[in-house]
């Protein structure tokens, strides 16, 4: 396998006396889709609000790019491109496909050297156009409010977003849920996409079927540690289940 | 495959449908244009005199000028899914303080456009500070925009009744009532009339009865306030982030949005543009009064509802806030033209915005979508 791309190692993550993520390494590469499996609670989301730069880890180094790196802020992490889509899609739900891509980074018009700036509506609308195209995602009209959008247009949204400003990591929490069975699909067709073009794909899920369509390895965490680590190819939903809820442990199993 | 299987889902519009979505969102064009021909038609008759003459229409525009002006702040706040209370008593304040400005430091020798110029500043930046308070507090203590600008209210009302000492400040420059009551353009009637930019011909008698005063200086300036909102509001960063943090106040953080600062800057601006509304008054009356600002709060939150800016936050737009002043002005002069009781006004402006707020609603019912207001 080529360079990974992120590398946590050692990770560990307190809320007073509770441990969140304890202690967990695992790895990822380029064109890769890693499925993060686990109950409710299990430290998922915890793990990857480390690496986003939501919380801080008390213990432990991520490693990017093959540099060392810590973000103290969402922002931060971001601009290294990492980039995360939550279950809300952070989207405003007034603003039109264009507002929405372009939210925080709006293009704009220069007038008296910069004194004063005009939104670049023409120019915004163009590229957001294009950079859905480039995901073969096709809406009647871009300048509609998110609003008016079905559940699975809004995910591609929120895609097209993170692509359009070179994520060079997506992380996606539970793309899938509260989607009809054909966008669902849609949403998983636009995952290998993203797999295809060489950006890795961490996906959180408990959606067994989504995990075997898209994961090439998956990862199972249980009260904050990774119990178990495997290649798609090499295991079944019944065992991943068992990993899930306890029952088996590769750590405890080796000692 | 991809973009068939993101086909639109929803069912096109029937054409009923189509024309009801229209008069919703045409509603307040429609309804100011039927109440101007109604006291078009009804005024004449009950009282013998033209309403929209242009001495009355000015009148109206005059009468529009501080509604509309705390209404423009108000719209950014409520669009940003905030509320000010404060800007009542902050144009009182305003008022106050750019009288006091204006006539202690013409006292001290200052020239009037200058000491003028620092009454406007003490207005602005009086009713501005207020706001960058009430900003700062809403955006980094976290306390509810109703809660805060409810108690800043108190306290400038305290503020502004101890710096008049509970009276009128008077005492200003003769010169001051030019300012706030000269106009743009003077219409000259009759035989020996004519246009005059400006400057008015020196006239007497008759011939000043015959003169029509035409876009006086403080409509002339809230004008390019409007003009001036509506640039910020609809072009600019500023609006588009006013709207995303009215929108999704959780996407514009991820987003990078510095939504804290971004919402002091808004609270600022809507106690700046009271304070200019004070220092009009203070022009246009030739002082400073503590009881000028209080009573045009709410009216100006009607006229902002009723242009169609949701108290959810996320929509409206300026021309819908000026739509609705203008609904509100016309309707109270119209009313009193007609003879009708002060009261009624109350009764129906009161109504008007009630009905505002269900036709906004009527919207989803007409597509057919459930009315869940904002997800």
């Amino acid at each position: 396998m080529s360079d990974p791309v992120l590398s946590v190692r050692n990770l560990t993550k307190r809320f007073g006396g509770l441990t969140a993520v304890n202690d967990v390494s695992w790895e990822i590469g380029p064109g890769e889709v890693v499925a993060l499996l686990g109950d409710n609670g299990a430290g998922k989301s915890t793990l990857i609000k480390c690496i986003s730069g939501v919380h801080a880890p008390d213990e432990g180094e991520i490693w990017f790019e093959g540099q060392k790196r810590s973000f103290s802020r969402p922002l931060d992490a971001r601009g290294a491109g990492i980039e995360t889509i939550y279950q809300d899609l952070a989207l405003a739900q007034n603003l039109d496909v264009p507002a929405n891509i372009f939210l925080g980074r709006e293009l704009k018009h220069r007038y008296l050297g910069g004194l004063i700036k005009t939104m670049d509506d023409r120019s915004m609308l163009r590229e957001a156009s294009e950079g859905l195209k480039a995901l073969d995602i096709v809406f009647p009209r871009l300048n509609q409010p998110i609003e008016s959008l079905s559940g699975g247009q809004r995910q591609a949204v929120a895609i097209a977003r993170a692509v359009y400003w070179k994520a060079k990591l997506m992380i996606m929490d539970e793309p899938t849920n509260n989607l009809g069975v054909p966008e669902q699909q849609k949403v998983l067709e636009l995952i290998r996409k993203l797999r295809d073009q060489g950006t890795p794909v961490i996906l959180i899920t408990h959606t067994m079927p989504d995990v075997f369509a898209v994961a090439d390895r998956i990862i199972v965490m249980h009260r904050g540690r990774k119990v178990t680590e495997k290649r798609a190819a090499d295991t079944e939903a019944s065992e991943l289940v068992q990993y899930m809820v306890g029952a088996l442990d590769d750590d405890r199993a080796a000692a | 495959m991809a973009a068939h299987v993101l086909a639109s889902t929803e069912a096109p519009l029937t054409h009923l449908q189509r024309v009801l979505l229209t008069i919703s969102r045409l509603w307040a064009w429609l309804f100011l244009a039927l109440l101007i021909l109604f006291f078009v038609a009804t005024v004449p008759v009950f009282s013998g005199i033209s309403f929209l003459s242009v001495r009355n229409s000015q009148n109206i525009l005059v009468a529009i000028v501080p509604v509309l002006l705390l209404g423009l702040g108000q719209t950014f706040v409520i669009i940003s899914a905030g509320i000010d209370l404060s800007v009542g008593w902050v144009m009182s304040l305003a008022s106050v303080l750019s009288a006091l400005a204006l006539r202690d430091s013409f006292n001290a020798g200052v020239p009037l456009p200058l000491a003028v110029l620092l009454g406007l500043l003490a207005g602005v930046f009086g009713g501005g500070m207020v706001g960058l308070v009430n900003g700062l507090i809403i955006a980094k203590l976290k306390v509810p925009a109703f809660i805060v600008t409810l108690g800043s209210s108190f306290m400038v009302r305290g503020l502004a009744l101890l710096w008049s000492e509970n009276t009128t400040v008077v005492g200003l420059p003769d010169g001051v009532r030019a300012y706030g009551n000269d106009s743009l353009f003077y219409a000259i009637r009759g035989d020996h009339g004519g246009f005059y930019i400006f400057s008015p011909p020196a006239l007497t008698g008759d011939m000043l009865r015959q003169m029509d005063r035409i876009l006086s200086w403080p409509v002339v300036v809230t004008i390019l306030t409007v003009l001036l909102s509506m640039f910020l509001l609809h072009r600019t960063q500023f609006g588009r982030y006013t709207y995303a943090i009215g929108g999704n106040i959780q996407a514009a953080l991820r987003a990078g949005i510095p939504v804290d600062r971004h919402i002091i800057k808004i609270y600022t601006l809507s106690a700046a543009m009271a304070g200019l509304a004070g220092f009009l008054s203070t022009l246009q009356f030739t002082g400073g009064s503590a009881s000028i600002g209080d009573p045009l709060l709410l009216s100006s939150i009607a006229g902002v509802i009723i242009g169609g800016v949701s108290l959810f936050g996320g929509a409206g737009t300026i021309i819908g806030t000026v739509i609705g002043a203008l609904i509100i002005a016309v309707l109270t002069t119209g009313l009193v033209m007609l003879n009708v009781q002060a009261f009624w006004q109350f009764i129906v402006v009161g109504a008007v915005v009630i009905i505002a707020v269900l036709i906004d609603q009527s919207r989803d019912l007409i597509v057919g979508r459930f009315s869940g207001g904002s997800e």
